[in-house]
Formats: structure tokens, sequence, C-alpha cells
């Protein structure tokens, strides 16, 4: 057998007040598609990070196909054949396809010929992209497949690929494993980042496992159950989720939302199409859809950021409140959770009794004679990191200072603790690890069995279909009916989110 | 080789110690400057920034100039803080000066204790309506408040030319641009006898005083700090920000022209082209040696009046021309922002050539 072809010895990486690599190692063979996987917070993205270049390892030493290398910045990991895909593309929405892939060469002289090197690499690899359309035209699958033409343009031998699908539809998901495997069979080797155990276990011959830090296993996905992936990642095992009650057929409407239609907020918004569903007591709505469908400016809409104008478009609990802001939609008994956490539903610059006190001082009662009350806020504060277990020092911590899933926690658990009638929450677990996931669903159906009508919009079907009684698809600012659970599949639902793309990737696909 | 690396937090250390590294620096870099003129540098800094303390009333005088540049300055937080920038706190000091004024030189026969108050509410309200044009054009028209606050005080600064070589000039002033003066009530109370110890200099940090509660403590004062730390997350908790926007510019400008009618009523007695020596922007750089921070900018207006203080010292014993306060302030405000570096990053000393990697 042929040298390893990127070998980690013994990696340190020492933050502040964490210890982000404890001694890792890590073995990438030829023509491998190895995955990384842990929670978050695990070190995962600093080892991937390091061997990128990005970062410089305190310890320990990389081996480069045989050989010790120092790899002393991403423009150097390029040279030597590793390509990356990060989670969040970076893109710039106004240029075209070939525009911004000419940005990202190093050289100039890389330039020349490139719209047709471009449709060479789509086409030997399957990967449908036309050099000449504008990226804000585009939906998120055909972009990561820029990014992937991108990178396989320097003829890669090692492609890291970040969380790739969790922006894509099943269908769009699996025309990337064709092209992952047909890329491992030409002797590129693939390190796989990804939560979702189901994918690894059907993509991956060889996973390395990271805890707190360190390495706890090196172990043959496919030989494992999801559970057992899951149990070695948190080393709790997992509870499942709470058995489902029957949905509540006959229970009061609480949030009803009649014909809404809104003009797309700026140039690249989604405008939203007469939008109807209804939601009852006691009942969960699920909203699918890809990312960039009206997904914000849906939740924007329910909120109160961005009011519906007629009234009678939105109602809580049979008053109309399509003209309200948030300040009185709060009033109503309605408590929201954004998709985004920094900046949006939290300050990341103040504590977490300040950040309780933003959404929570009218329904938390938190107000005394326009002043802020000190003590029932570092109370409140203090309830909600009891009860969904937010590891942080205190409630006087910086939200900043907690990582991605506990800030969540924390978010998802102010507006529970509010008891509110209408709770909309939007990805509530985006990049959330395995066990405050398991939380904040447990919160959210525990929500909607003590009355509550909930809406949860979310990119991740998994989540959907578990906590949803009832599905509706979001494509292009159009919803769909909602379905029952039991009566919607996976294919179903994956074709509905596709939605009028379909068939545009279909007409792309005979063109290239 | 010196390198600044991030830090992970910003330095709470560095947020207060870096007014006290930039008025250091400033004052080497002034010496330098002095040295350079032919002039000795520690001397002449001694004579600058201490002497005035020693000097007969020093300490009066330093009170003086402090009011308005404290009363604004907290007025300044409170926007600034709410990413409200207005820069046209002259204009809105002028235009409360010239209310005030009016008032005063309309009922020369009141008592005190009506024509005062009376002062104190016209000044606030003059403040308030020149900076709610500000607000309306910004909320209304989306307009920039950097540009437009600027431009008002300017308009400001000619109106009051206008008035006082006009229509308000003293008709028995041999043509002077000058008012009459005002009555003694008009003036207002002194804190002591026979001395310019204006009531607003009782007023400055009672203001300054309020302010800080109002910011740390009040929903007012947290949804400002909300708005300017992360704009989307005031909407996200209903927040309006046009309301903020309008109570931003309403409070800074009133206590802008709360300070003009301090000035004009306490130590000038009357209305005259030059009310101010550049209060309005000197507060800018009060605010921001402050922090930002109602407390800190009680020490920042002192430190800021002495420069005026010192301006006219080293004009008398000196023979400089007091230009160099504008200089000095410049000087200050310029090394603050340097300075300021060190809050969210850590300066490094490194040996050249292993920049790049580590053993």
């Amino acid at each position: 057998m042929t040298a390893p072809l990127l070998q980690l010895r013994g990696i340190v990486k020492q933050f502040p007040g964490c210890l982000a690599n404890d001694h890792v190692d890590l073995t990438i063979g030829q023509h491998q598609i190895h995955a990384l996987l842990g929670e978050n917070g695990a070190g995962k993205s600093t080892l991937v990070k390091i061997i990128y270049g990005v970062m410089k390892p305190d310890e320990g030493e990389i081996i480069w196909q045989g050989q010790p290398v120092v790899i002393q910045n991403p423009a150097h990991a390029r040279r030597l054949g590793i390509g990356m895909v990060f989670q969040h593309l970076s893109l710039f929405e106004a240029l075209t396809v070939a525009d911004n892939i000419a940005l990202g060469l190093n050289d100039a002289k890389d330039r020349i010929g490139l719209r047709e090197r471009i449709i060479d690499v789509s086409k030997s690899y399957g990967l449908p992209v036309d050099p000449d359309r504008t990226v804000h035209d585009l939906s998120v699958g055909e972009r990561q497949r820029i990014e992937i033409v991108r990178c396989l343009l320097q003829n890669p031998k090692l492609l890291i690929m970040d969380e790739p699908t969790s922006v894509l539809t099943p269908q769009e998901a699996e025309t990337l494993f064709v092209t992952l495997r047909r890329l491992a069979s030409e002797g590129c080797s693939i390190l796989y980042i990804s939560h979702k155990l189901e994918e690894v276990r059907a993509l991956c011959e060889e996973s390395t496992i990271m805890r707190l830090g360190k390495v706890v296993a090196h172990v043959k996905p496919k030989e494992k159950t999801a559970r057992e992936l899951a149990g070695i990642m948190i080393s709790a095992e997992l509870k499942p989720v709470a058995d489902r009650r029957p949905p509540p057929e006959t229970g009061k409407v609480r949030l009803s939302v009649d014909k809404l239609t809104l003009r797309a907020p700026s140039e690249f918004g989604t405008a939203l199409k007469d939008i109807s569903f209804q939601v009852r007591g006691g009942e969960v709505l699920g909203i699918a859809g890809i990312a960039g469908n009206g997904q914000g400016e849906l939740m924007d809409a329910l909120s109160g950021e961005m009011p519906a104008g007629r009234p009678e478009t939105i109602t809580l609990d049979d008053v109309a409140a399509g003209h309200m802001g948030p300040y009185q939609r709060r009033k109503l008994g309605g408590c929201f959770v954004p998709e985004e956490r920094n900046g949006h539903g939290a300050v990341t610059t103040m504590s977490l009794a300040e950040n309780a006190f933003l959404s929570a001082h009218l329904r938390g009662a938190l107000v005394k004679l326009g002043l802020i009350d000190r003590n029932k806020t570092q109370d409140f504060a203090e309830k909600v990191i009891a009860r969904f277990d937010v590891r942080t020092t205190g409630s006087k911590a910086m939200a900043k200072s907690l990582s991605g899933g506990n800030l969540q926690k924390f978010l998802v658990g102010r507006e529970v603790m509010l008891e509110p009638s209408v709770l909309v929450v939007s990805q509530p677990t985006w990049g959330v690890d395995a066990g405050a996931a398991a939380a904040i669903h447990e919160a959210v159906l525990a929500l909607a069995a003590s009355g509550a009508a909930v809406v949860v919009i979310s990119q991740d079907l998994d989540e959907i279909f578990s906590l949803a009684d009832r599905i509706a698809v979001i494509a292009a600012g159009h919803l769909s009916e909602p379905v029952k659970v039991g009566e919607a599949s996976l294919e179903k639902i994956g074709l509905l989110m596709g939605g009028v793309k379909a068939e545009q990737h279909h007409g792309e696909t005979s063109h290239a | 080789m010196l390198r600044l690396q991030p830090r992970q937090s910003p330095s709470a250390f560095w947020s207060w110690a870096s007014p006290i590294l930039a008025l250091v620096l400033t004052a080497v870099i002034a010496g330098g400057i002095f040295a350079f003129m032919g002039r000795p540098p520690v001397l002449t800094v001694y004579t600058f920034l201490i002497s005035p303390l020693f000097a007969p009333n020093g300490i009066a005088s330093l009170a003086v100039k402090a009011a308005p540049l404290i009363m604004m300055g907290v007025g300044l937080s409170l926007a600034y803080r709410a990413n409200v920038w207005n820069i046209g706190t002259e204009g809105q000091f002028t235009v409360g000066a010239i209310f005030a004024g009016w008032l005063a030189l309309s009922l020369p026969d009141a008592p005190m204790w009506v024509i005062f108050p009376a002062e104190m509410a016209f000044g606030i309200l003059g403040g308030v309506l020149y900076a709610l044009i500000v607000a309306w054009l910004r909320t209304r028209f989306n307009a920039n408040e950097i540009l437009t606050s600027l431009m008002l005080a300017y308009i400001a600064q000619y109106l009051l030319i206008y008035l006082v070589t006009g229509p308000l000039r003293d008709p028995m002033g041999f043509g002077f641009p000058q008012t009459a003066l005002f009555s003694d009530a008009a003036d207002g109370p002194r804190l002591i006898e026979n001395t310019n110890l204006h009531f607003g200099i009782l007023a400055a940090p009672i203001v300054a005083a309020g302010a800080w509660l109002m910011l740390g403590h009040s929903v007012l004062g947290f949804q400002l700090r909300v708005l300017g730390q992360a704009p989307r997350a005031a909407k996200f908790a209903g927040f309006s920000e046009n309301r903020l926007v309008w109570l931003a510019m309403a409070i800074s400008g009133g206590l802008a022209g709360l300070a003009g009618m301090f000035e004009v009523t306490g130590t000038q007695g009357q209305l005259s082209t030059n009310i101010s020596p550049g209060y309005g922007f000197t507060a800018i750089i009060v605010g921001f040696l402050g922090r930002l921070n109602p407390a800190g900018v009680v020490p920042a207006g002192l430190l800021l009046a002495l420069t005026y203080l010192g301006g006219d010292a080293a004009q008398i014993n000196l023979g400089l021309s007091n230009a160099i306060t504008g200089i000095f302030q410049g000087i200050l405000l310029f090394c603050l922002l340097g300075a300021d570096v060190l809050i969210s990053n850590r300066l490094l000393w490194r040996r050249r050539g292993v920049a790049g990697g580590r053993a």
C-alpha cells in the first residue's frame, strides 16, 4: 500500500481558555472519503483550519504525501493540492460564475481560457455550471457547485468539505454524493465534515470522531449505526425524541395567515406570494425549504419586523395583527426566534441578562418605573440558563462568549420561558450540536403540548419530520398546502423544495 | 518589529488607559512642536497644561469652561451610543442661546424666578427644535445626519450673526455686533456672589449623573445601546429606530441648547457674534475621550476645558497664538483614536524574520 496522503501527528492548538486540539492524530488515505465527526466545539473547524493553513498548530507535525510540511497559508495549501469548500459560501451575487471563479485564483495567468476549463471540469465531473450566469439567480446547490468547480480547477489531491449538504435538497445532496464518489475514484481524497450521521454512513469509508478537542475514535462508519456514532460523539446516549401525542384536530386556531403578499425588501430578497395557513393550539407546523426562498421574509412578516399592511393578513388569537410591529405582537402572545443569532436574536456585546431583557421585558414584566429591574432580569436569565442547561459562567457573561449551540439554547429558552401562545422559530438548531438540538426540540414540543401554536421554519428535513404535525414547503416565496406528517414522504417534500428550480436544473444539464 | 495581534475580547483596561496614554503622547508631541518652534518644551507644556490650575480663579474658570463641554459631551455620548452621529451640537448650542437670549431681551423686567426657568426651557426648546430638523431629514429622506447636522451648525452661526447685526442689535451699542445686556435677573443665580460661577456649573454634573442612570438602568437607555450595537436586534425587540433617532437627536440637541443658554446668560450677559469658542465641536472630543460614558465625560470635559485656559495662558505668558488650543485638541483626538487600537489589539514585539512561524 502506498503512503497515506495526509497524516497529522499530535496536533495541539491552544486558545485562551480552551484547548481546541489536544494531540490530534488523523490519517487520510489515497482515494479515501474520510469523515470528521464531532459536536460543535469539538475542535473540527480548528483542525481543518490548520490543514488549510489558516492557523498554525502549537505542536505536532503535518505529513503530506510522506513529507513533513509547514503549511504557511491557504495559498500554500492550494499549491500543495489542498482545496476547501466552506460552509458559508463566499460569492459575489452580482457577478457571473466565471468572474467569481477568476477572483479566487492565485495567478492572473490562470484566467486564460478559464471559461472553457470551467465547462470542461463541470462536464467531466457531472457538475452542471454555466459560467455566464449571474450568481444571484442560482440556487444554493448551484452556488456550491461553483465553489467545488473552483477547487477542482486547481487539481486538488485533497478536498475539504465543511457541512456541504446543510443547504441542499435531498436530491441535490444525492447528486453531490455521486460527484464525490467519482472524485474519490479518480484519485482525489475528501475530508468530509458533517453532523448528518446517515449521510456519513452512506458516503464515507473511514471516520475520525472528536470530542472536546481529542480524537475519541477512528471507526468505519458503515459498520456502526447512526445512534452508535452519535453515542461516541456526545458520550451520553441520545434520548429519543419524546413520544408524540396525537396531533390535535380540533384545537383553537391561534395563528392564522391569510393571503400574505409582500414585496421583496431588497434587490436580492424574495417576495412573498399569497401565503395562507393556520396553526391550532397544540400543533407544530413545519415549513421546509431551501435557504433563500423567502424564509427570512416570512419570519420578518410573522414577527412584525416587516409589517404586513392589511391587519387581517395575520391573526394572533383572533386579533388582527398584520399592521402591528413586534412589540404589539408580543403583547398578543407571540414569541419569535430569528434564524440569525448574532446581532439579530441577541446583541453579542451585551450580557445574557441584558439579552434576556431584550425580548422578555414585556411579557416577563422586567420593567419597574421605566427602569430595568436588575434582580428580576437576572433571575429570569438564570432560570433560562438552568432550565436549558446553557453552558456559561453566568448571566453576566457576554453573549459572544458562548458557543453557537449554547447561545441558541439560551435564545430558544428565553422565548419558551415566556409561555407564548404562538411561537415562531427559524432554524432552531442551525449549527447546533446533537445534544443541544435534542434539548431545543424537547422544549419546542413541550411548549406545543401545553397548548401553544408553533411554527418551525427549517432547512433540516430530519428536524421538520421529527417535530412537525403538518409540513408545508416554501419555494420562491410560495407556500405549498400543508400536509400531515404521516402523508408526507421525504421524496415528495424534496421535490416541492426543488419547486420551479428543478426544471431549470434539467435545462442546464442538457445545455452543459 | 512591532506587530498588532487581535485580542479575543476587548480590553477593559485599555478602554480607560487609552485616554491617559493619548494625553501623555499629546503632551510629548506638543512639546516636540514647541521645541521645533524654538521654545523650551517642558516649560511651555507646563504653562499650557498645569499653570492655569494655579492661576487666581483658575478652578472657577475651569468650571465655567467645563460646564458646556460636559453638558454637550453627555448628550453626544447618548446619541453616539445609538449610532446617531450628531456633529452639529455647535449649531444647537447657538440656537438654544438665541432662543434664551431673545426671551431675556423681550422680558427685561421679569423677576428671576420667572425669567430664569423660562430661559432654560427656551434654551432646551431651541436646541431640540434645531436638532429635530436633522432627525426629520434622516428618518424621512434617509439623509446622513453627519452632513446635515454639520451644515446646520454653519447656518445657525450665520443666523446669529444676522440677528446681532440686525434685528437684535443693541441700538445704544455704537454699532457693535451684539445685543443689549440682559437684566441681572435674566443672568440667573450665582453659586458664589460676584463670580461667574453660574447655575450651569451645578447643572452639568447633575445632567451627567442623570444620563449615567438613564443609559445604564432605564429602558430608554437600553434601547439606545441596543440600536447602536445591533440595529437588527433592536428591530427584533420592537424598538422603533425612527423614534430612537428622534429621541437621541432631541436629547443631544436639548442639552446643547441648555448649554448655550447657560453660556450666554451666565458668562456673557448678551448675545454677540462669538458666543462659543467651538464648544460644540470640542464636545465631540469630550464624548470620545470620556468613552461615551457620562461618568467619563466629566473628567474629559475638565481636561478639554483646561486646553482653553492653557491657550489663553500661553498667549498671555509666552506670546504664543491661542490657536495652540485647537492644535492641542486635534493632536489629542488623533492620539486617542490611535491609542484605541489597543482596546481590541495587543502590541507584540517580534524579531524580524521569524514572524511567519513558530519553532
